[in-house]
């Protein structure tokens, strides 16, 4: 038990350790420790585990990581992969940010303040992009133009929460969409 | 006083966990509302420094920013209350709904919901991304934005050399960029000031 423990451990500390870019980068590093390296899923077993982990809301990495520990040892499995893939990088965030925090005023920070702006509007960019393209993919360019003109009529000129506008999209693909693809 | 910090804490991480379909980068602008304007727990300069270097480091994006958030405003019981609030409505889903698997992935109701979605995360992605190069345009001034922008779309887009590596180089040299800035201009008009 304490080497299943420790190995659940292991495996995702390591495929979340060398992902970079964010849950989705590491999937393909799970897998290798999932189904390759402990045997703990075939690799259909693991292509069923991220289609519902695509079908549900929220971050990749834990969910995986959530399900495949619990398949593997229960909810205590569930808990040490889940802590694995967090906790780590979660930890390092933390303390880089509040080394930057105590040096606040100094301009070497402001600078990298600075520098690390337009990376990020780039990064941004990019991403726009690929979720047009994933949209217009899925349900074409003039249902993606509709209801993203009306997205960014909402999010400008009203007040509306931005989590309402996604229970509306959800509602609008559930009741309309699914009728259509 | 404590407990309403912690209650928007929860609110929000719940909101942001249960309502970003596509994983971690998806629920960015999501994130940056709850935590900027909503409940204002950092400024936009400092949501854009965080995404950054949690962009730098390995691991799931937004249950780090989730965690550092939590700290930010609550210290390390912060940062587990936010992260669970973030996590567990779905972790606990995909494993209560191991029976109910194959009908959730054939279904077609899922399949539009996911769907509609993109298109809304779409505008929400490109609206932060024009907001961030706003900031950079003020923040750095028209030529080095302009140039800096071209610099990292060329290395992220064209060389596909990864994010963690393009931050980490312009991290590094931000640490001289004001001092060079500086030099240049002083040496600008010391020189004008000779002839």
């Amino acid at each position: 038990m304490l080497q299943t423990w420790w190995e659940l451990f292991w495996g995702f500390f390591v495929a979340n350790i060398l992902g970079y870019g964010g849950g989705p980068a590491s999937i393909p590093l799970m897998q290798e420790e999932i189904v390759n390296h402990y045997h703990w899923m075939t690799t259909e077993q693991f292509g069923d585990v991220l289609a519902i982990g695509n079908a549900l809301p929220g971050p990749i990495a834990t969910k995986i990581a959530a399900f495949v520990g619990y398949h593997v040892a229960g909810w205590f499995g569930a808990f040490i992969a889940t802590f694995a893939t967090i906790v780590p990088s979660a930890t390092a965030l933390i303390l880089l940010l509040r080394l930057l925090n105590k040096h606040r005023t100094s301009p070497k920070v402001k600078g990298m303040t600075l520098l690390v702006q337009p990376v990020i509007a780039v990064l941004m960019i990019l991403l726009t992009w690929e979720f047009g393209q994933l949209s217009t993919d899925s349900i074409g360019i003039w249902q993606t133009l509709v209801i993203a003109g009306i997205s960014l009529w909402v999010m400008t000129k009203t007040k509306l929460h931005p989590a309402i506008l996604i229970v509306i999209a959800f509602a609008y693909g559930a009741l309309v969409l699914s009728h259509t693809m | 006083m404590g407990w309403k910090d912690y209650n928007g804490l929860v609110i929000g991480m719940v909101r942001t966990g249960i309502l970003g379909y596509g994983g971690g980068p998806s629920v960015i602008p999501l994130i940056r509302y709850e935590a900027v304007t909503r409940y204002k727990w950092v400024s936009d300069e400092e949501f854009g420094e965080i995404l950054a270097i949690a962009n730098a480091l390995p691991g799931p994006i937004a249950t780090k920013m989730a965690a550092y958030l939590g700290y930010k405003t609550k210290g390390v019981l912060g940062a587990i209350v936010s992260v669970l609030a973030h996590i567990l409505p779905t972790s606990i889903a995909i494993i209560v709904l191991l029976g109910s698997m194959y009908a959730l992935r054939e279904s077609k109701v899922v399949a539009g919901m996911v769907a509609a979605v993109r298109a809304v995360i779409f505008v929400m992605l490109g609206m932060m991304a024009y907001e961030f190069a706003m900031k950079a345009w003020k923040g750095l001034g028209k030529v080095f934005a302009a140039l800096f922008g071209v610099i990292a779309f060329v290395s992220l887009q064209l060389l596909n050399i990864h994010p963690g590596i393009v931050i980490a180089v312009f991290l590094g040299y931000g640490v001289f960029h004001l001092d060079l800035v500086q030099r240049f201009k002083s040496k600008g008009n010391s020189d004008k000031g000779v002839s």
